[in-house]
């Protein structure tokens, strides 16, 4: 089973993550940890209009979880809001190919889906109040 | 009746212990080695508590009919035996709990309300468990006293020193400490830590839930003020925590919890408090558990602790000699045994402690990954979490060579 978890594409997110730092003009940043295993991820976005683009993170933690942050911010630079509102767990899952993973470690994986939906529920707050309360909805699941 | 002198018959007494014959996924052996989190239970603890509920289930101390008898004097037979296994003056320095943490908390709330005030010290020390410092936050918090620390050196051992100019303090009002650290296995020399602190009059609680259920413990040889041990660390059920309380002390500490069972008699504007110890223990109490605990002391008494140290020692050994022919692998801790308890903590290259976790689950290897409830200890060596493999009387060195041969496999699929 670890032998399909511990790829060489997460391997190679885990050690040189793609869009890892600071964003100093970021248009939002927002943090969130697991408690569990005491990962870390802060996320930085720069929007421009109704895309996103420029996306930063942050973080320390399990293989999962940091590759799985970097994977995410390949997949959502550049693409517009709407379609990155609704990204699902699956997407996520599916993305990084960990479909298989056990409830403690799939929260892992999913750090980074939720720190960025609590972000867009910060960007959203006063623009799109509706989308906002979905979004903080869909973070609660994740 | 078990032999008393030598080596353990692990053999034997894995057979008293049904969860080491079950199968994990994909037909997996269990290797068990996260016994500082919690132990495995005897079959002799799971009928105790079968048979309470099937034959005499009960409330206790109330009641006059026979179920109540029955169960009264097998809740309180437990507790004699608590107190000869640490060797008490009598069995109402013995106070039962939820856990450790609760009994911790009770001194706090207790003792600590009426005998810190403001600008007084707290005196803990690095390797504290998160249950050995919050409650004494919480306390200064309210009272606006200080908590200090006792910081512990690159090898895993208390800087003693420091420990000396904290107590040069006329403000420290109490000192708490773990007698083992659950994450570097480090055994504290409490007995020393006592006498320095009782020259100065000042009382010393001892957090004794890494080492009542690996060692022999005497509270009249040590001399702690206060103990603080859990059942379910020593083949006991979950849910009984013991306090220990020097008598003379418990007398003076007011109550924790009104309620029942803690009163003599109750008027409509003032109550006449129990005798100790039941003045500490409001409330139905975890019958059943505790009942289940004597069986637990017994299965220890028969071996002998000192035979349950002896193992131990022998496992650690031949665990850290293994481990250190790891590649990669940054071992934390004592080297030298007899200043340390059957707990190895670890890293290995950049393997974050629970993907090693999930990669020694596929062998069947139940290890603890994460800061381990000791956050301040995670921050003094500099590392977010370890991984920790930890003994008990019915590990084998086979199961170590399981552990190896996992870690092993971590290694080839992380490529160090």
């Amino acid at each position: 089973m670890s032998d399909d978890i511990y790829r060489e594409i997460i391997l190679d997110h885990y050690r040189n993550p793609r869009n890892k730092g600071k964003l100093p003009d970021a248009d939002v940043s927002i943090h969130d940890s697991n408690p569990l295993c005491g990962d870390e991820i802060d996320m930085h976005l720069k929007v421009d209009g109704s895309t996103i683009k420029d996306i930063k993170f942050e973080g320390r933690g399990c293989a999962i979880s940091q590759a799985s942050a970097s994977m995410l911010t390949e997949m959502v630079l550049g693409k517009p809001l709407t379609s990155v509102k609704d990204l699902s767990k699956n997407d996520i899952l599916e993305n990084i190919g960990l479909t298989s993973l056990g409830p403690a470690r799939i929260k892992c994986a999913l750090l980074s889906l939720k720190v960025l939906k609590l972000g867009m529920v910060k960007y959203y707050a006063d623009r799109d109040p509706d989308s906002a309360k979905k979004l903080q909805d869909d973070s609660k699941g994740l | 009746m078990m032999q008393k002198q030598g080596a353990l018959d692990v053999g034997k007494i894995r057979e008293d212990f049904p969860i080491l014959k079950r199968k994990l996924d994909g037909g997996k052996t269990l290797v068990y080695l996260d016994n500082a989190a919690t132990t495995q239970k005897p079959l002799s603890v799971i009928n105790a508590i079968h048979d309470y509920y099937m034959n005499y289930n009960s409330n206790i101390h109330r009641a006059v009919h026979q179920l109540a008898e029955e169960a009264t004097l097998a809740f309180e037979k437990t507790r004699e035996k608590v107190a000869k296994f640490i060797n008490a003056r009598s069995v109402e320095e013995i106070v039962f709990t939820r856990n450790a943490t609760e009994a911790i908390n009770l001194v706090a709330y207790s003792w600590g309300r009426s005998n810190v005030g403001r600008d007084d010290k707290i005196v803990i020390s690095e390797i504290e468990h998160h249950s050995n410092i919050v409650p004494w936050q919480i306390l200064a918090g309210e009272k606006g006293a200080k908590l200090e620390y006792i910081g512990v050196d690159d090898d895993g051992y208390l800087k003693m020193k420091e420990y000396g100019t904290h107590l040069d303090s006329n403000k420290v009002k109490l000192v708490s400490v773990s007698h083992m650290s659950n994450v570097l296995g480090t055994i504290i020399p409490v007995e020393e830590i006592i006498r320095m602190s009782h020259e100065r009059g000042i009382p010393v609680l001892v957090d004794a839930a890494q080492s009542v259920p690996h060692m022999q413990v005497d509270v009249q040889k040590m001399d702690c003020d206060f103990m603080a041990f859990s059942a379910h660390k020593m083949l006991g059920p979950t849910g009984v925590g013991i306090l220990y309380v020097k008598k003379e002390i418990l007398e003076k500490m007011p109550p924790f919890m009104g309620g029942g069972d803690m009163i003599k008699e109750v008027h409509k504007y003032e109550t006449r408090y129990n005798d100790l110890p039941y003045r500490f223990e409001g409330g139905t109490p975890n019958i059943a558990d505790v009942i289940g605990f004597s069986a637990a002391i017994e299965y220890l008494e028969d071996i002998g602790m000192d035979r349950v140290r002896d193992h131990e020692i022998e496992l650690t050994k031949y665990a850290i000699d293994r481990i250190t022919g790891v590649k990669g692998v940054t071992l934390y801790g004592p080297r030298n045994m007899t200043d340390r308890g059957g707990v190895v903590s670890f890293n290995i290259g950049d393997i974050h402690p629970h993907d090693l976790a999930t990669i020694m689950n596929d062998h069947g290897v139940a290890i603890r990954s994460g800061h381990h409830c000791a956050q301040v200890l995670m921050e003094r060596l500099d590392v977010a979490a370890t991984s920790r493999a930890s003994f008990y009387i019915y590990n084998t060195k086979e199961e170590i060579d399981t552990f190896i041969g996992a870690l092993e496999e971590a290694r080839r699929l992380f490529k160090i």
